[in-house]
């Protein structure tokens, strides 16, 4: 499905002495089977945009279209384009609440209204894919560790069959493991069963290995949308605006700056690596170049 | 729809009213309060709606804001007055089937209105122009000779600031939680009332989960600052009494005088009423 967010602005709390603009005339698309990475500073607004997608917040200005239909309109389906479009907020563990994980995963597909054995079936499921085997099917979510009751709770909207899965921050606050199993997940959700993909991070990483757009939001603006070798060249915009780039960016940045022929535009320490090898073969060939950087 | 609760609401400004210290705000609130219901009479009720009015202006708080706290009382306020006008017994002015309208109920119910609504207003302005914290810590200085006869006021005054403090939290908590939930295709709005109490299962459970756990955290956390009660502890701003806030307790006792001086010897004369 497409979501396409034209000149959508959102206003907190308007006409009190608290009113704040958390989105100013953002223009996005969302197409079928993307994989989007979305950076930006704290209240950069983007957990403000990502509430959008599933219309829990509608636009105070600008349209929302999904599919081509707009959210807005009074006899707009809003529940239904909840379940298309799951959204996994930050520290999702924290909203569950049943007495076994199985029950706390079926949540949302009951509330689909599907019959019961299609429930059970996708609540096993959407457990599987996320790594829970039938073990915990029976163990209550609140003595599970804290990896392991984030991907319950990731499984809770997996379990609803989404078309578009929007995630805000999912690796807040996880060991260097558990961000990995989790990122790995997204990647073959997407890859196997095509589900389209927003990744809301801080981690500069995570979005660079993964994403294939990268959208960076500031002050409530899209300040730069394109894949991640366009992004992360502007090493030094992105600090301006309190970000970083992946530190591969700033060590091909650093070779640049001091002669050396790579490509700065890459984003993966492989790719990166086998950029340095090849500048360094070039220079070997050239037999003194690397002598003098020695 | 969770949003509409609102407590604790300060306005922030900086304008003499802000600056002054709780205490002078507290004590000049309940002289109010106490010297509307002491000296009830229409020449004492221009005087605190004069006094009222100057506050506000002072204030800088817009007069909206003020007058919205009303609102809540405001169904209160008719029934009261409603009682108040049928069922005191007095002379009869209007006699509908077995019931009355008696002269001394309709005074009364007059009286009411203007207490209770300057009560709203009065004390709606000491909250808005005072942080939370501020008001917690005027309590607690002003009320610590209450030490004596064992009554903990320091940590009466800390579980009230963190009571305070926790409502805005704990409502965040709540919409995100009912926001986490809505995108599961929770549906708290339609149903019967046992469907819908049925409905916040999935909001009242992580919510209380997470009281707890905020709870404890903040107990460790303040444990580990080495806090142990109010024995002993210093305070980083103590409150301390300036020139203005002696200038406002001179005004405020001016401001009792004068409500006496208006009740006792200034009387206007209304047709049929005695106020």
């Amino acid at each position: 499905m497409e979501l396409k967010l034209e000149h959508v602005s959102y206003i907190y709390n308007p006409g009190t002495t608290y009113e704040s603009k958390a989105l100013d005339d953002v223009c996005l698309t969302i197409g079928a089977g993307e994989f989007i990475g979305m950076i930006g500073h704290t209240g950069s607004g983007k957990s403000t945009l990502v509430q959008h997608l599933n219309g829990l917040l509608l636009p105070s200005e600008g349209k929302l279209l999904a599919d081509g239909a707009d959210i807005t309109a009074q006899e707009y389906p809003l529940r239904e384009l909840r379940c298309r479009v799951g959204l996994v907020f930050q520290y999702p563990e924290y909203q569950l609440f049943e007495s076994d994980v199985l029950k706390d995963v079926s949540f949302g597909p009951k509330n689909q209204k599907l019959p019961e054995d299609e429930v059970l079936r996708r609540a096993r499921d959407a457990m599987r894919s996320v790594g829970l085997d039938e073990s915990y099917e029976k163990r209550s979510p609140f003595e599970l560790s804290g990896g392991q009751k984030r991907r319950a709770a990731i499984a809770g909207i997996l379990a609803m069959n989404p078309e578009v899965l929007v995630l805000d921050e999912p690796t807040a606050g996880m060991d260097p493991e558990g961000r990995g199993e989790i990122l790995r997940l997204l990647k073959k959700l997407h890859d196997e069963r095509h589900i389209t993909i927003v990744l809301v991070s801080h981690s500069m990483e995570d979005v660079a290995d993964y994403a294939d757009r990268i959208v960076v939001m500031d002050e409530g603006k899209i300040v730069w949308d394109g894949e991640p070798s366009e992004v992360f060249v502007h090493v030094r915009e992105l600090e301006e605006i309190g970000l970083a780039a992946p530190q591969v960016s700033y060590v091909m940045a650093a070779l640049c700056e001091r002669g050396w022929n790579v490509d700065r535009s890459v984003t993966t320490i492989e790719s990166a690596a086998d950029e340095i090898a090849a500048e360094l073969k070039r220079r070997r060939a050239a037999g003194s170049g690397a002598a003098q950087v020695e | 729809m969770l949003r509409d609760i609102t407590l604790g609401q300060y306005y922030p400004g900086t304008s003499i009213l802000h600056r002054l210290d709780p205490r002078v705000k507290l004590t000049g609130t309940l002289a109010f309060i106490v010297s509307l219901f002491a000296f009830s009479s229409i020449s004492s009720y221009m005087t605190a709606t004069a006094a009222l009015i100057a506050v506000i202006v002072i204030s800088a708080v817009p007069p909206g804001f003020i007058l919205r706290g009303l609102r809540t009382i405001f169904l209160l306020m008719i029934i009261t007055a409603l009682f108040n006008m049928f069922l005191t017994p007095g002379d009869p002015i209007v006699r509908i089937w077995k019931l009355q309208i008696t002269r001394q109920g309709v005074e009364m119910a007059i009286h009411m209105a203007f207490r209770l609504s300057y009560l709203i207003i009065g004390s709606s302005i000491m909250t808005l122009t005072t942080t939370p914290n501020q008001l917690t810590d005027g309590l607690e200085t002003g009320l610590r000779w209450m030490n004596r006869i064992h009554i903990p006021v320091h940590e009466i005054a800390m579980m009230m600031s963190i009571a305070l403090r926790f409502i805005p939290i704990l409502m965040d908590e709540a919409n995100r939680i009912m926001s986490a939930q809505l995108s599961r295709g929770a549906d708290f709005k339609t149903g019967g009332l046992i469907r819908r109490a049925k409905a916040m299962i999935p909001l009242l459970v992580p919510l209380f989960v997470s009281a707890f756990r905020r709870a404890n955290d903040l107990a460790l956390a303040m444990e580990a600052r080495g806090y142990h009660g109010g024995e002993g502890r210093t305070k980083m701003k103590p409150l301390i009494y300036k020139r203005r806030d002696h200038i406002a307790y001179i005004i405020i006792a001016g401001y009792v005088i004068v409500m006496f001086l208006m009740w006792r010897y200034v009387k206007i004369s209304l047709p049929f009423l005695t106020l």
